[in-house]
């Protein structure tokens, strides 16, 4: 069934050495030579149907990119949540507004020679009003107040930076008559943990389901190949073409979808991320962090992209498995 | 049984023999009943009877498109009963086999469709672009291999069928209503070249019902009545023919083989 390449006879073959050597050679040759041809056929045949390829890669694409995309986003919260750096661990105490500077700055000092305190920052209100304007954009509305409504704050690195020394030192800070109230930071990373542990889960089951999809897409797209070429594999199986012979260009269509749809899912993941990755920067800064928004790494791509091309050539199989074998030139007679 | 695998008087061989054969279709229908019958290398024979006599049937058996109910089929050098599934390919590959509606592929053209059978067995590109050259001529079609089969007329669509069928040299040529649809002068001419593939030891089987045909050679008559011979008709001497000698050298070349791979 594969197109003839019969641009021009080859020129009369060298002798071999021995029959057989040039025998096993010269089927060795044909074989190679016919998976070739059965691998640009497939293409072509593809390429002669651009619109409904096109819409087929497609669908596999997304299908390949969304849970890729979807373990990518994991990735990055996992640096987040696994990259906290002890500098990190920060007890926020704000302070009662009727205090007066000197109390503060008193209080400050107080704490920097605390035991259980690596480090201290003090906030004071008007810098707390400063920064409050330069991020919020709401200086207007703060112009019209009478007074500064903001608390000042101190910051504070604990010692002992694991989560029961962090609490305690909240604890002990949230007692101070000074405080109105106190906030551990370390919170949001712990939720955050939580929750990548179950978006793990969640991903690998999208995963399944999407790969499901997959097969089920290039299986049917198969199986339609196989209808639109039912004379042909007819006619093929009566003058003596092997199952394996009939199977082989259905093969490489399901190969050469999942090549496709693979390649095209990491070109959609790509450019996501890179489309992302200025707007993260941005927001990471505001939390102080210097985290910058990953890409898949070229062995998660490899894997992405083996995976896409084995999807599509396992749904060929199941659908040329099912499809192909009740075949057979019952009626051609 | 033995017998039946002794060369012949002549000195030929068995290739095809039905044993003893009966065909019942799932539906019940009785297609062939107790059919007996040899060929020998070389043989030319025709297969009539009216419609739904079992013409078609006896050449299902024989591409093993269907498996004989009872009795034994054996064709080119194999029992078709012990025949495996992924064994019938390799079968087939001995058989040309010429339909009445061609069963030509379309978008392909004439070489790509008289290649066919030489691609699915692996042979070289030169060996394909010379031997396809060759069966071309052979059938008057040089010069077209270019065209697509819809480019051509039904004779011409026949003769890229027989080509086909004789394209990788088999020893067995079957062939279901060769002439159907083809006016007599075109008949004449095709059953001209089935005659000389059997004068260079292909066995040649053709199933007509076209009476008209059939009596203008003095051939092997195989006359079926619902599944039983009812007549089998002998030529009267092996030298006289409707036919003239008109054979080609070249391609008797192409076919030497034909002679010493179908011998049961
Ligand atoms: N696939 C099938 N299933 C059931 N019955 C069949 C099948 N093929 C043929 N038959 C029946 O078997 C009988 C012989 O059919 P066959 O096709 O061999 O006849 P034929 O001699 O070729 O007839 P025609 O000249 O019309 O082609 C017929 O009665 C037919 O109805
Ligand atoms: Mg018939």
């Amino acid at each position: 069934m594969g197109s003839l390449n019969t641009a021009a006879a080859q020129g009369g073959r060298g002798q071999g050495a021995s029959v057989l050597q040039a025998s096993l050679r010269s089927r060795a040759e044909h074989y190679f030579r016919h998976h070739r041809e059965m691998a640009r056929d497939a293409l072509r045949r593809l390429a002669d149907t651009p619109f409904s390829s096109l819409l087929t890669t497609l669908v596999l694409a997304i299908s390949l990119a969304l849970p890729t995309g979807l373990f990518s986003v994991l990735k990055n919260l996992q640096t987040v949540a696994a990259g906290w750096t002890d500098e990190q661990v920060k007890v926020s105490v704000f302070l009662k507004k009727d205090l007066k500077d000197s109390d503060i700055e008193r209080l400050y000092h107080q704490l920097l020679k605390r035991e259980d305190v690596m480090q201290a920052e003090l906030i004071s209100r008007s810098q707390a009003l400063a920064e409050f304007k330069k991020w919020s954009g709401f200086s207007n509305v703060l112009e019209g107040l009478d007074e500064n409504p903001l608390p000042a704050v101190l910051v504070v690195q604990p010692r002992d930076v694991s989560v029961n020394g962090a609490k305690a030192l909240r604890d002990a800070l949230g007692a101070l008559p000074q405080s109105d109230s106190v906030q551990l930071d370390t919170e949001w990373i712990q939720r955050l943990q939580a929750m990548v542990a179950l978006m793990q889960r969640l991903v690998g089951a999208f995963a399944l389901a999407l790969a499901v999809t997959v097969l089920l897409v290039i299986g049917n797209t198969i199986r339609l190949a196989i209808e639109g070429r039912r004379d042909e594999i007819v006619v093929v199986k009566l003058v003596g073409g092997t199952n394996a012979f009939v199977r082989r260009p259905f093969l490489y269509t399901g190969l050469w979808y999942g090549f496709a749809g693979a390649f095209l899912a990491l070109a959609m993941v790509e450019s996501l991320t890179a489309w992302l990755r200025t707007p993260a920067r941005e927001l990471a800064q505001l939390y102080g962090s210097d985290f910058v928004l990953q890409g898949l790494s070229l062995s998660e791509g490899g894997i992405v992209f083996t995976v896409g091309v084995m999807l599509g050539l396992l749904g060929a199989m199941l659908a040329v498995r099912q499809h192909l074998r009740a075949i057979e030139p019952h009626g051609s007679i | 049984m033995c017998n039946r695998f002794r060369a012949n008087k002549k000195g030929r061989r068995n290739v095809i023999v039905f044993n003893a054969v009966s065909k019942r279709y799932e539906n019940g229908r009785e297609a062939l009943a107790n059919l007996d019958f040899e060929m020998q290398t070389g043989e030319f024979a025709f297969i009539t009877g009216h419609s739904g006599a079992g013409k078609s049937t006896v050449l299902k058996l024989l591409t093993v498109i269907e498996r004989p109910s009872s009795g034994e089929v054996f064709c080119a050098g194999d029992s078709l009963r012990r025949l495996r599934n992924r064994e019938i390919p390799y079968y087939r590959r001995k058989l040309g086999m010429v339909f009445q509606n061609h069963q030509l592929l379309f978008d392909r053209s004439v070489f790509d469709n008289v290649a066919l059978p030489l691609v699915i067995a692996g042979y070289s590109t030169y060996d394909i672009n010379r031997r396809v050259r060759a069966a071309l001529d052979k059938v008057g079609l040089l010069g077209k291999e270019r065209l697509s089969p819809l480019q051509l007329s039904g004779g011409e669509q026949q003769r890229v069928g027989i080509a086909r069928a004789v394209v990788n040299k088999p020893p067995v040529l079957l062939a279901d209503e060769p002439t159907g649809n083809l006016d007599p002068e075109l008949s004449a001419e095709i059953m001209g070249l089935f005659y000389q593939f059997s004068q260079v030891g292909v066995t040649v089987l053709v199933a007509t019902h076209d009476l008209g045909l059939i009596s203008r050679y003095d051939h092997r008559l195989l006359t079926l009545h619902e599944g039983r011979l009812v007549e089998d008709y002998q030529e009267t001497s092996e030298y006289e023919s409707g036919f003239e000698e008109a054979r080609d050298h070249d391609f008797e070349d192409e076919l030497d083989v034909a002679h010493t791979t179908g011998e049961v």
